[in-house]
């Protein structure tokens, strides 16, 4: 190999210069040519126009049931709470990490719902929420029964569990603290369009 | 170019065509004599040396395997789920090849760490075989991510929920996480863009990578030679060697190790067949039970779990609360403060550590206990990059080193098997605790090497192999 290595007055430094040009060229070329290629993991546009709000008729739902409907792919959870569940939402506000919905409000809670039953004045019974847990996005599971039971505390006032790292929340989707789940259950936008027909994705009336 | 070999004309037609091959083709012969008939290996090889070539066998098998899945398979997630049960029940044999591919999955990890353990124990990281280390971590993240997209693919509760949780797991980096997230998924939640890129990532893209890197590891053991148990350099300068120079304690790969891994082969086939044929859900382990049920995204199954293989890094992960960020922080400082006391350095330099260790303990405190999770997580399987640089001890192997180091090997064996109990178990109080001392004894094991490794009188090390002919 060494004597092959040109000594130094061979080198030709026009011909150097050109070569690290043409090499520097190629590299931002490769790079660009990456771009388009990377960029194919982004949402399709067809991904993006999938949002589309959903229509939810919950006359047939009862106090103190729960009706699921999927939006954009996850769950939303609708809750007619009971007036005993209603009362119960105080007693947790010592205990809830958030519990005035403060924390990131434009992307967790809108303005119409951030009180304490963290929904709409037209019927405050009614939560709205997308069960998908704010730790690792795992759906929590319904713990409706007060009082002790596995994984949760003896003076549980009915709520939520996840599954998957026991995160807790209660009857209005605030979460527990010192618990994995840093923010609250996500109130979706949502909209009355008759008194028992739901809009749910859009808040402002078409 | 090789010179061009003339042979007799009486020779017979079988050396007649090996000679026009050698013409055309010498580095096949070549590669055939470097890695095979004149690779020499120690002779003094024990049963933990079986475990590299059953890692290339269950390879194979997973490679064979795939394809032929790859043929009735529908990557689609409303066909997916429905296309694993078309195999399974109507494809001819199509449960055994899945079976094969599913219980591949857990031998693979059951001896790649066991690989990994030989290597641990005999010192085979240290140098000259630095790279052939590095490049088996990079093989093992590799499998990791095999293992894990190849896991969604079924499209069961499982595939689905574990996938949604890990890829989740990326969203908790600060700034970039929440779109590194949307760009793994496709999609804003785990969907028909997710399983069809984790697909194309599963049979194509990581078993490429995957293969170059068994390449560079084969490359790189065969060029500085394997290590043994003895952790004596057969080839080294002073290594005994005959007339033409071969090691004398070393013996061609072909013909004994080929024979000696066949009967080695036979035995792993043994007891694969069994758990194929007998067990191939191994009781939950190797196929979860909740992977039988199709995915819904609007449902939570009540308990989820990583496959066994991944739960010590799942404990590890779940270990790190809020609380647990305090115990962290008071790790960096007192490591912060004893480097500065005890260290001989520039006041600049004990400026810098001392400095770095506020701003860290600053993001600590700042940033989300999540993010440390997974930064934790992630740094259990990095840190065993990093192995040659950590171990101080004046002999690579175990056999050497002072009696205590055999015990701190067990215990580090008994907390990693301890945090993979935890982590296929539910939350629980006393589990969060014990895989919080787990993991502090996790990294205190990598992170104090450097220490303690020097400690203790190491046993004097033989100039040759211990070896007794059989």
């Amino acid at each position: 190999m060494s004597d092959t290595l040109a000594d130094k007055s061979q080198i030709d430094p026009s011909k150097r210069t050109w070569l690290i040009a043409t090499g520097c060229a190629g590299t931002v070329g490769g790079v660009a040519a990456a771009i388009p290629f990377v960029s194919t993991f982004q949402p399709s546009e067809r991904a993006k126009a999938a949002g589309a709000a959903v229509e939810v008729d919950i006359s047939a739902l009862k106090p103190g049931e729960k009706m699921t409907v999927e939006w954009r792919g996850k769950p939303v959870w609708i809750v007619k709470r009971t007036p005993e569940q209603m009362a119960n939402l105080k007693k947790n506000d010592g205990q809830l990490a958030d519990p005035n919905s403060e924390r990131k409000p434009s992307e967790l809670t809108p303005e119409y719902a951030r009180n304490e039953a963290r929904s709409r004045s037209v019927k405050p019974e009614v939560l709205v929420v997308v069960g998908i847990c704010s730790h690792l996005g795992c759906s929590p599971s319904d713990k409706f029964q007060t009082g002790a039971q596995p994984s949760l505390p003896d003076d549980w006032q009915g709520g939520f569990l996840c599954p998957c790292h026991g995160s807790t929340f209660d009857m209005a989707g605030r979460v527990f603290k010192n618990k994995p789940a840093p923010d609250n259950l996500e109130v979706p936008p949502y909209v009355y369009l008759a008194d028992s027909k739901l809009l749910i994705g859009e808040d402002k009336k078409a | 170019m090789a010179e061009f070999k003339e042979i007799s004309p009486n020779a017979s037609t079988g050396e007649k065509l090996t000679n026009w091959f050698e013409n055309r083709l010498p580095s096949a012969f070549e590669a055939y004599r470097v890695h095979m008939s004149e690779y020499y290996a120690p002779k003094n090889f024990n049963f933990w040396y079986i475990f590299g070539s059953l890692a290339m066998l269950v390879l194979v098998i997973q490679i064979v395997t795939g394809i032929f899945l790859t043929m009735h398979y529908k990557p689609d997630a409303a066909q997916a789920f429905g296309s694993v049960e078309y195999i399974m029940r109507d494809v001819p044999w199509g449960w055994l090849v899945r079976y094969m591919h599913s219980t591949g999955a857990s031998a693979f990890f059951v001896v790649v760490y066991l690989h990994m353990f030989r290597g641990l124990i005999y010192g085979s990281y240290r140098k000259p075989r630095e790279l052939v280390w590095i490049f088996g971590c990079a093989i093992f993240l590799c499998l990791m991510a095999e293992a894990f997209m190849g896991y969604l693919l079924p499209w069961g509760q499982m595939s689905y929920w574990g996938a949604q949780v890990i890829v989740n797991l990326f969203a908790a980096i600060p700034f970039v996480g929440p779109d590194l997230a949307l760009l793994i998924r496709g999609d804003y939640v785990v969907g028909d863009a997710t399983l069809n890129r984790f697909f194309s990532f599963h049979v194509i893209a990581v078993p490429l990578v995957l293969l170059g890197l068994v390449v560079a590891h084969l490359m790189a053991l065969h060029d500085v030679g394997s290590n043994n148990p003895d952790g004596v350099e057969i080839k080294g300068p002073h290594a005994p060697k005959d007339a033409q120079g071969h090691p004398l304690d070393g013996i061609p790969f072909h013909p004994y190790y080929t024979v000696h891994d066949i009967f080695g082969v036979s035995v792993f086939l043994m007891v694969f067949s069994a758990i194929i044929f007998f067990a191939p859900e191994f009781g939950g382990y190797a196929l979860e039970y909740n992977n039988f049920i199709p995915a819904d995204p609007l449902k939570t199954p009540a308990h989820i779990a990583p496959v066994w293989y991944f739960t010590p890094y799942y404990s590890m992960l779940r270990a790190i609360t809020s609380e647990m960020m305090y115990a962290l922080i008071a790790c960096v400082l007192g490591a912060a403060v004893l480097s500065v006391v005890k260290f001989k350095m520039a006041n600049l330099f004990k400026g810098v550590i001392l400095g770095g260790a506020v701003v860290v303990v600053a993001m600590m405190l700042a940033i989300d206990a999540k993010f440390w999770g997974v930064l934790v997580m992630g740094g259990a399987v990095v840190i065993l990059f990093f192995l040659p640089w950590l171990d101080s001890s004046p002999v690579k192997s175990i056999r050497y080193r002072p009696d205590w180091h055999k015990y701190l090997y067990g215990i580090f064996v008994i907390n990693f098997v301890v945090l993979a109990y935890l982590g296929v178990q539910p939350p629980s109080p006393i589990g969060e605790r014990v895989s919080q001392v787990g993991t502090l004894f996790y990294f205190g094991f990598f992170l104090l090497m450097p220490w303690w490794s020097r400690l203790g009188q190491a046993k004097p090390v033989p100039s040759r192999v211990t070896f007794a002919a059989h």
